[in-house]
């Protein structure tokens, strides 16, 4: 452990720019057509979540469905406030079930993989 | 926390849970273990013969793309000698169908495959863009589906091709599980259980081997794999992106993984005890199969059905079957669709040269099995004097708007 004390933090009033990580994310299996008919999207996205805590893929799911989803259709993205059954998250390529879900904390340079298995061919 | 290693190899990092078992496998176990269940389910049901020409019906999506994939490695893996072919349908409909046929053409020259389109328009002298034109889009569901189950049956015909394998996965039989189940509709709950169909009755059989396979697990090695795969919604009927049953299917799967495959192995279970059902399992369940000389790998976990059931209820099912034999021919329609007139109008194509004689004469009511028709226009098998595919033509034909002649 580095005996450095910390940098001293601000004064909490203060507006500072909200540190953020820069993750890519990719969108496929039909649901490219929700966002922009793009697959991958580079995003910057905050460290912290609103209570503070480090940033989870409920996070981001929120997060995509606030600023990167222009289409209005969100129930095919989300449904009761969670990821709709049927779409695939891989992290990095890994299940995102192996990766603790909703609540695996993202870290600066992961590729979250979205894919819907319920589109036709 | 830390990464989870491969349950199989115990040395690369696990990608993947497996939504039968959980098993955690590495990307390379994983594809050949998807691979191993799939040459299982093959072996066990006999599905083919050496030298036979198999048609795989490509849409350019996940499922059928996967199936075309798959199917290639076993053939050389394990020497199955068959010769495959894609065959695709084209419905006729602008910026929907166009982009799918073109991954086909890329499959094709991936795989080394001969490719066969086959047009509604050549077909039937419709797109479905003029079906649509027609009728307007409520209902023009029924007519592409009718449209397309014959379809894939002509294609074949035209290769002269008697086996075409379909992509439908165990998410799908599930789902038709259900649908049936809640329409009250055994007899088809019945035949959409089998691995096969339409063996007896037609003259082109279908075979699904992918039955067993998850959705997710077909998406995923579709991933791995790298696969170039095309997904695409109907433009007529986006609705039709979430059946209700669908839906539940896939909440299901979100509480208990295993809920899938347990509704197939239900479904085969029902279909046991429905009146005239050929085909049950796959027959590595409890029935020492007597073609199985060929399973070299027989306990591979394949199919969905290997969990040390019984076969039991046979007798009772037998007895049961007899009773309900009469009932169940009665009920055992196969459209909703009723024809009064049967003037003869002539078929926007011409007969095919399907060899298959013109048998006005066998829709007496004979109380014989139903399926062993064929439609009087144009040859194609039918309980009812005219197939669906005709009589919905004729009620389009009459309906064609300043026809140009």
């Amino acid at each position: 452990m580095s005996t450095i004390q910390a940098a001293e933090k601000p004064p909490e009033d203060i507006e500072i720019p909200k540190p953020e990580l820069s993750i890519v994310v990719e969108f496929t299996g039909g649901l490219e057509m929700l966002f922009s008919d793009q697959r991958r999207h580079p995003l910057s996205i905050p460290v912290t979540n609103k209570e503070g805590n480090p940033l989870t893929i409920a996070d981001l799911i929120e997060h995509l469905c606030n600023h990167t989803m222009k289409d209005t259709r969100k129930e095919l993205f989300v449904l009761d406030d969670h990821l709709r059954p049927g779409i695939l998250v891989l992290i990095n390529d890994a299940d995102w079930e192996l990766e603790g879900e909703e609540a695996y904390e993202i870290q600066a340079g992961d590729n979250i993989l979205f894919v819907s298995t319920l589109h036709g061919g | 926390m830390p990464p989870a290693l491969c349950a199989l190899c115990k040395t690369e990092r696990a990608l993947i849970k497996r939504p039968k078992n959980h098993q955690k496998l590495c990307k390379g176990c994983f594809i050949q273990i998807f691979e191993d269940e799939v040459h299982h389910t093959i072996i066990s049901s006999n599905l083919f013969f050496p030298g036979e020409k198999v048609a795989v019906g490509a849409s350019g999506g996940k499922d059928s793309t996967v199936l075309a994939s798959v199917l290639k490695t076993l053939n050389e893996r394990h020497h199955y000698g068959v010769d495959l072919v894609l065959l695709s349908i084209d419905e006729g409909i602008k910026g929907y169908r166009d982009d799918s046929l073109e991954t086909v053409k890329r499959n094709a020259v991936q795989y080394d495959m001969p490719l066969k389109i086959v047009g509604y328009d050549e077909l039937y002298g419709w797109t479905m863009d003029q079906v649509v034109e027609t009728i307007g889009k409520k209902g023009n569901c029924t007519y592409c589906g009718v449209f397309r189950r014959q379809a894939l049956d002509r294609g074949a015909k035209i290769l002269g091709i008697k086996h075409v394998v379909t992509g439908h996965n165990a998410d799908d039989v599930a789902e038709t599980v259900l649908m049936n189940l809640l329409r009250g509709d055994l007899p088809r709950l019945s035949r959409s259980t089998s691995i096969v169909t339409g063996s007896d009755a037609s003259e082109v059989k279908r075979s699904k081997p992918l039955k067993y396979s998850y959705e997710k697990e077909i998406v995923l090695y579709a991933h791995h794999k790298k696969l170039d795969y095309f997904s695409t919604e109907c433009i007529y009927s986006p609705e039709a992106f979430r059946g209700s049953a669908r839906s539940l299917i896939k909440n299901l799967e979100k509480v208990r993984p295993s809920a899938i495959l347990d509704v197939v192995r239900s479904g085969e279970d029902m279909a046991r005890l429905v009146p005239g059902a050929t085909q049950d399992s796959c027959r590595c369940d409890g029935k020492p199969a007597s073609h199985q000389a060929a399973a070299d790998d027989d306990n591979i976990g394949g199919c969905g059905s290997a969990n040390g059931r019984t076969n039991g209820g046979e007798m009772a099912a037998m007895e049961k079957r007899l009773r309900e034999n009469e009932a169940a021919e009665a009920g055992e329609l196969e459209t909703e669709i009723t024809v009064t007139k049967i003037e003869v109008q002539r078929h926007d194509r011409p007969n095919q040269t399907n060899g298959q004689p013109k048998t006005p004469g066998t829709n007496l009511p004979v109380r014989l099995k139903q399926k062993l028709g064929t439609c009087e226009k144009c040859g194609y098998m039918s309980s009812q004097k005219l197939c669906q595919a005709c009589m919905l033509l004729e009620g389009l034909n009459k309906n064609r708007p300043e026809i140009t002649l």
